[in-house]
């Protein structure tokens, strides 16, 4: 199989992200400028705190999962939490933390106490540190509390379910076109979805897999689709969207076990012989038989860094591209922060269908390497 | 770096939640409309196939008409032409056998006329020679009633014998 197109467009991006960098350096100068006649009026405690805006730990937030959903100004979606602790199932609304997110508000249930941390949920100390806080800390201020098993609806897992019922009811609505309409040409939704559908099917199971192809095409096309509709919903920056679910760890795991499952378990003795016993001198299977073994974990493991880092890296790019308003504590970059967001929003768009692209036509590689037949 | 520590509760729902969607859109979505894209690509194939034998079918068609056309056309002309001789044949027996008939006709014309031109003399000849006899006999008749004169020519009529 030919990935040249893949490597070439990640080289552009690289090259895209480069020169916007460049852009944004060269315009600093002048920012600063600003910048300086600006807070050369205020105190100047206000501009030291202004400056010590710390970016890294704002989109880092906005990028992780939240226990609350935020719509518009002081306005929050409570997720329900749902803990899993020796003395059972503990449930209650994320309000009762009352947005504090620094394990300050305790809440007891059930003869236990907890507290939220940075959206992660602890067991609380039975007294506070200085500073309030109901966790012990290490030196870079990590919590070190037990976690109860946490099984909240989290935001993630609401955009989750807000996907899963899109795609439902988008596809169910496709079908029943084919149902209505049998043998006539595609109409409305059904018109838009078909080509995409024919795209995964022609230009990425049947080149990969064979004549095999069609015992794979539920999961690729479940696999493109959800992660296609999911990355788009990220992109999507107010209520039903806002989410990073594909750009979660957790979520791009079980995407590539998926495909490592596929893979395993479809696999002929071809592929296992090629792994156990591949046709080179017995002394080079020293090396060559632990290189191969490592490289069936190696795949599904890049397919899920993959989609999480450029997802991930997408949302933070955007984030810190509107960031620079705070950063440099004026409205005047604010145009410039605009226009780059639009443009990185843009390549986010694209982005969005390339690496579901990448994702299924790669695990359509493996799986077609493993099901290959030799003669 | 909590960022790449996956969190268990979304692994849990993650997995739960992909495979209840795989196995609904598989059953539900997937299965019909591959079906029916495959039915559909199927039925095109189909039609265009069934098109395409129906032109060839059309071209031959026409080259057979256009064989039959040539060969009727044939047909005509070697009809018209064998019209034409049998036409010119028949005139031509027709002039022949009228010109025979009429030069028999004249001919038969011609011996009838020589028979009654023959009879008609010879009826000739006996009216002439029974008038002549009857002249002839009136004559002598006449000449006979003196009897000078019946010695007369008997005499004439020895003489002539002699003479022969």
């Amino acid at each position: 199989m030919d990935c040249s197109h893949v490597f070439e467009f990640k080289v552009n991006r690289l090259i895209v992200v480069f020169t916007l960098f460049l852009a944004l350096f060269s315009a600093t100068p002048a920012a600063f400028a600003q910048v300086d006649s600006v807070t050369t009026d205020s105190t100047h405690a206000e501009t030291k705190a202004e400056k010590k805006f710390d970016i890294g730990k704002f989109a880092l937030h906005h990028i992780a999962d939240s226990h609350s959903w935020h719509v518009i100004g002081h306005t929050y979606i409570n997720l329900p939490v749902i803990l899993y602790t020796p003395s059972g199932l503990v449930t209650f609304s994320s309000g009762d933390f009352n947005h504090d997110d620094e394990a300050t508000v305790v809440v007891e249930r059930k003869g236990q106490r907890f507290v939220k941390m940075h959206e992660k949920i602890y067991y609380a100390s039975e007294i506070a540190n200085a500073h309030g806080q109901y966790v012990e800390l290490d030196e870079k201020h990590h919590a070190l509390n037990a976690r109860p098993l946490d099984l909240s609806i989290t935001k993630n897992v609401c955009t989750l379910f807000l996907s899963i019922i899109v795609l439902l009811a988008v596809f169910f609505n496709v079908a029943s076109g084919y149902r209505k309409r049998k043998g006539k040409s595609p109409k409305g939704l059904q018109s838009w979805m078909e080509p995409i559908i024919l795209f995964v099917r022609d230009d990425i199971a049947k080149p990969n897999l064979g004549h095999k192809y069609e015992r794979f095409m539920p999961y690729l096309l479940t696999v493109f689709f959800f992660i296609w509709f999911n990355n788009m919903l990220g992109l999507v920056p107010f209520l039903p969207g806002g989410a990073n679910l594909t750009g979660n760890i957790a979520v791009t795991m079980i995407l590539a076990i998926a495909t490592f499952g596929i893979t395993v378990f479809n696999g002929n003795k071809y592929y296992w012989k090629h792994i156990f016993m591949p046709d080179v001198p017995w002394w080079m299977y020293i090396v060559m038989v632990p290189v191969e073994l490592f490289g069936i974990f190696t795949k599904p493991i890049a397919l899920m860094i993959r989609l999480f880092a450029n997802i991930t890296a997408g949302h933070i790019l955007v984030l810190s591209l509107i960031c620079l308003v705070f950063v440099f504590n004026s409205l005047y970059i604010a145009p410039i922060s605009i226009a780059f967001a639009v443009f990185i929003g843009a390549i986010e768009l694209l982005v969005a269908f390339i690496q579901a692209f990448i994702f299924t036509i790669l695990s359509a590689l493996f799986i077609g390497m493993a099901i290959e037949e030799h003669h | 770096m909590e960022l790449l520590l996956p969190e268990f509760g979304l692994v849990i729902f993650q997995s739960i939640a992909f495979l209840l969607l795989m196995f609904l859109l598989a059953k539900f979505a997937w299965k019909p409309i591959l079906a029916a894209i495959k039915e559909r690509e199927q039925s095109i194939d189909e039609a265009l196939n069934k098109a395409e034998l129906a032109k060839q079918e059309m071209a031959r068609l026409t080259s057979q008409n256009e064989e039959l056309m040539k060969e009727a056309r044939a047909e005509r002309d070697l009809i018209l032409k064998e019209a034409k001789t049998l036409k010119d044949n028949i005139l031509n027996e027709a002039k022949t056998q009228a010109h025979n008939e009429g030069s028999k006709l004249i001919e038969k014309a011609k011996i009838e006329i020589e028979n009654q031109k023959k009879a008609a003399l010879a009826e000739l000849k006996n009216q002439v020679s029974t008038l002549s006899l009857d002249i002839a006999e009136r004559v002598l008749r006449n000449q006979l009633q003196d009897k000078a004169k019946q010695e007369d020519l008997v005499a004439n009529l020895l003489k002539d014998v002699e003479l022969n």
